[in-house]
Order: C-alpha cells, then sequence, then structure tokens
C-alpha cells in the first residue's frame, strides 16, 4: 500500500481494481481545515480520467505492474505475437491493446510491456523505427525542402505526410510517439 | 566564464516580482500606520503554540518555531495596545505545495473594539490601497483575470456551498467531506474578477473565533478569497476564558489522538485570559500569496527568494 504522502506525478496506483497514473498533483490545505491531495488520474485501460482528493493518512492501494523487455515477432489475425527477451517465451497481445502503435511494428522491434496482474495493458515501442514508403507521388528531383510536403503510405496501409524528395522504395525514420515522419534513411 | 549558478539564474529572474513583493509589503506599513496601528514584533522561537487541529509546529531546540503571533499579540491587547499588526515569518511543518511552504510570511493584525465585519471593510480599503500603490490602480491580473478592489462580494459560507456545490454546509461538515467539497467545489466557482469575503463557518471550525450570539451554530469568522486563492483568515476574537479553555483541552485531545503531538500549556495566554481581553476582532493575511496575486504570478515559488 501506499501512504496519500507517496502521491507524485507519475506515480501509478489502484482503485477499485483499476491501475492509474497521477497526471497532475498538488498539495491543498484549507484554512484551518485538514490537507488534501488533489489529483487528476488517468486509468491505465480506459484513458479515461477523474479528479480525487486524498486525505493525508488514507492508504491507496499499489498496482500489481510488471514491465518486460520484448521482441515483436509477427502479426496473427488480431493479435500480435511478442517475444520475451530473456526467456523467448512467446505471447499474443491483441492489437487493440496497440491502436495506431500497430503500424509502426517492425520484425525484433525491442518493446516494453507492461503487465497488470499478469496480463499485458500497454506496449510502448522503440522512439524510431525505420519503414519502407509503399506509395507516393513522384519527387520532384533536387528539391531537398522539408517544410513542403506530400502525402505517403506504408505498405500496411498507413498514411503520413514526408517532404517531396521522398520516393516509393526510400527507407524513413517515424518518431512511434508522434507518428511522424522524422528522416530519410536511404534511398531507394 | 562558467555556467551561471542555479541559485543565481533563478534570484535573478524573479527579480521584477521581488520588487512588487518588497512595494507590496511598504504600502502595507503605510496603510496600518496611516491608521494609527503601532508595528510590533513578537518572539519567533516560542515554548507554546496555541493547539489546533491540522497545525503543527516545528521544534526548534527545546522551544517550538511559532506557527501564527495570535496569543502573543492578544498578550498585547490586554496589556493596552489596542491597534497592533505584525509582519514575520510563521513556520507548520509538511505543507508544502503550489501555495503552501514551511516557512511562509505572516501579516497579522489586531484592534479592540472591532468586530469581523468591521475587518471586512478595512481589508478591502488594504488591498485597495495596496493596488493603487503598486499599479497606481484598483484592478491588477491574476491567472488571466482582473480583480477589482474598489468592489468586494460577501457570501456566507451557507450560501456558498448551497450555490456553488448544490449541498447543505451542515450535513457536508456531519459527514466529515468538509474540506474535499470546499476545494473541489466551493473554492474553483467562487467570482475572481473581486475580493470575496466568504463568512460564518461552522461551530466546529470556530478555532479561536467567538460564536454568533443569535446563531451559535456559526462562528464571526471570515476567509477572504482572491481569485479563487484563500488569502486571510479572520475573527471576533473569542475572550471568553472559560470556553477558550476548553477548545484548548478539545484541540489538544484531538492532537494527541490524531498523533500530532500536544504542546505544553501557554501560561502566560492563561494568566491573560483570566485577566481578561478586551472585545477585539483580528486577521491573518498570507504576505507571499498576496504578493503572488498582485505582482501576478501564479504559484508562491514565484514570488520567495
Amino acid at each position: 500500500m501506499y501512504e496519500a504522502s507517496d502521491l507524485r506525478k507519475g506515480i501509478k496506483i489502484e482503485i477499485n481494481g483499476d491501475p492509474w497514473t497521477v497526471s497532475e498533483f498538488d498539495f491543498v490545505k484549507p484554512g484551518k481545515g485538514q490537507a488534501l491531495y488533489r489529483c487528476k488520474l488517468k486509468n491505465m485501460l480506459t484513458g479515461s480520467t477523474m479528479d480525487r482528493t486524498f486525505r493525508v493518512a488514507e492508504k491507496i492501494g499499489k498496482p500489481d505492474l510488471e514491465e518486460k523487455e520484448m521482441f515483436y515477432s509477427y502479426a496473427d489475425g488480431d493479435f500480435c505475437v511478442f517475444s520475451d527477451a530473456e526467456t523467448y517465451e512467446e505471447m499474443r497481445i491483441g492489437k487493440d491493446k496497440l491502436g495506431n502503435q500497430f503500424y509502426f511494428l517492425v520484425e525484433n522491434a525491442e518493446c516494453k510491456v507492461l503487465f497488470f496482474n499478469g496480463r499485458p495493458i500497454e506496449v510502448t515501442l522503440p522512439v524510431f523505427i525505420e519503414k519502407v514508403i509503399a506509395d507516393t507521388e513522384p519527387g520532384a528531383r533536387g528539391d531537398t525542402a522539408t517544410n513542403v510536403t506530400k502525402p505517403a503510405k506504408l505498405d500496411n496501409g498507413y498514411e503520413l505526410a514526408v517532404p517531396l524528395f521522398v520516393n516509393i522504395g526510400d527507407r524513413i525514420k517515424i518518431d512511434t510517439r508522434t507518428g511522424l515522419y522524422s528522416e530519410r534513411v536511404s534511398k531507394a | 566564464m562558467s555556467a551561471k549558478p542555479e541559485i543565481i539564474r533563478r534570484l535573478s529572474s524573479l527579480k521584477l516580482r521581488l520588487e512588487k513583493r518588497a512595494a507590496v509589503f511598504s504600502a502595507v506599513r503605510e496603510f496600518f500606520n496611516s491608521n494609527a496601528f503601532i508595528e510590533v514584533t513578537t518572539p519567533v522561537r516560542i515554548r507554546a503554540p496555541a493547539p489546533e487541529p491540522h497545525i503543527v509546529a516545528v521544534p526548534s531546540g527545546d522551544l517550538f518555531l511559532r506557527t501564527s503571533p495570535e496569543l502573543e499579540m492578544k498578550c498585547m491587547l490586554a496589556s493596552g495596545y489596542g491597534k497592533i499588526f505584525q509582519i514575520g515569518p510563521c513556520f507548520r511543518k509538511n505543507e508544502k505545495g503550489r501555495l503552501h511552504r514551511e516557512e511562509f510570511t505572516m501579516l497579522e493584525w489586531y484592534e479592540a473594539g472591532a468586530d469581523y465585519l468591521k475587518l471586512i471593510d478595512f481589508t478591502r480599503k488594504l488591498l485597495e490601497f495596496i493596488s493603487m500603490k503598486v499599479h497606481g490602480s484598483p484592478r491588477c491580473v491574476f491567472r488571466g483575470c482582473e480583480i477589482d478592489f474598489a468592489k468586494a462580494e460577501i457570501i456566507t459560507l451557507k450560501s456558498a456551498f448551497a450555490k456553488f456545490a448544490k449541498r447543505n454546509l451542515l450535513e457536508i461538515v456531519a459527514d466529515d467531506k468538509f474540506e474535499e467539497v470546499l476545494v473541489t467545489d466551493v473554492e474553483p466557482a467562487l467570482p475572481k474578477d473581486r475580493p470575496v469575503f466568504v463568512k460564518d463557518y461552522p461551530a466546529k471550525f470556530a478555532a479561536l473565533s467567538r460564536l454568533r450570539k443569535d446563531d451559535p451554530e456559526f462562528a464571526e469568522r471570515w476567509e477572504l478569497y482572491l481569485g479563487g486563492v484563500e488569502i486571510a483568515n479572520a475573527y471576533s476574537e473569542l475572550v471568553d476564558g472559560r470556553e477558550q479553555q476548553e477548545r484548548f483541552r478539545k484541540a489538544q485531545a484531538w492532537k494527541k489522538y490524531s498523533g500530532e503531538g500536544i504542546y505544553p500549556e501557554n501560561k502566560d495566554f492563561t494568566d491573560v485570559l483570566g485577566h481578561g481581553i478586551p472585545e477585539c476582532a483580528g486577521c491573518a493575511l498570507g504576505m507571499d500569496r498576496l504578493a503572488m496575486v498582485i505582482a501576478g504570478a501564479d504559484s508562491i515559488d514565484e514570488i520567495m527568494a
């Protein structure tokens, strides 16, 4: 269990069986009254948020969370198959747990998988991954401007904006936190 | 040249704000002096702080750092000093946040013969005077909202709970949810374009204030809010010695039970209660928070060196 005085921004707590992240935190104390910790919480399973106050002496649940390094292997229907970096044991994780991140998975990408009560709830990809452009309008030769963009597609259908000089078959770097083009790695 | 030390970077970035803070302090002194108050200095290290639930004194050797100068200033009142004010450091253990520091600066004043309603009028004039001195205008901007010190809103705590939280104050107190509803629903909804005086606290939160004669479920106490932030706390002071001792006894019992720790009896104050304190009213105002509002700072860290 946590004490309310352990609370701070970023700490993860358990309420009614769900894990929550403390996204905002402040100490408040009305005149002559008792001190409260006023928090904004984000549900780690559903993404919903709520405001909650805790009293100083309050005990707060500590969620059973574990983070493991896992390598992405392949997609299988609605699942992605990962293998444990230590034991090589395979694990199937629903695509719904990945959201848009699914589009950035590349074979053998080293990911961090967060488990709550032994169930995977969140997959964090490497910040940068490399993908090949599957489709885009031909670029203007010699145009190196990066502030003018055009639409492009990856082989899995993900669409993003790339500079005019990027062509089909080019290998690019994508920032997985934003889903945006970062730089060109090599030409086709 | 080597990079500037962090402390120098921080302090030099605060320069404009700390100059405003100084202007607030000198305006406060000017206002009190011109209203025939005398500035007093009572000890910071004391043997016996007033026992109050939820307020914990920091030990200092075999003494304590004061949590407020209240008892010492009341001893002066009983000795014939009818209009006194003090600006100085106070200390409260474990209070750290955007609006809290363990060490802060308190302005505290007492006026013999006054009551808490007279203090509302005086305090509003004080605020307007400070704003005129610092900004040349009765208005200042805090957290994106203009506060007009020429105006004031006076609302009972009971109406504030009914209006902003749609709850009955006494029921909330009985349910032990007072602080939660106050900080979640009431404080954020208070008007921000003028000073707000929230008055008449439930007897449970009377602290050292007198109960209303016409309605003893409520105490003659108010809190001042600027931009939704609590700035000052004032009472028609309790001068009934027997009632005061009874409240201290209850507070000590609570502090013992809760593990906050009890204090020695303040013998001087007990003697003064026996001798008699004149009818009076007093106010304690957080100078750091006031300077924060007047200077348009967001947290007290931006207004304290």
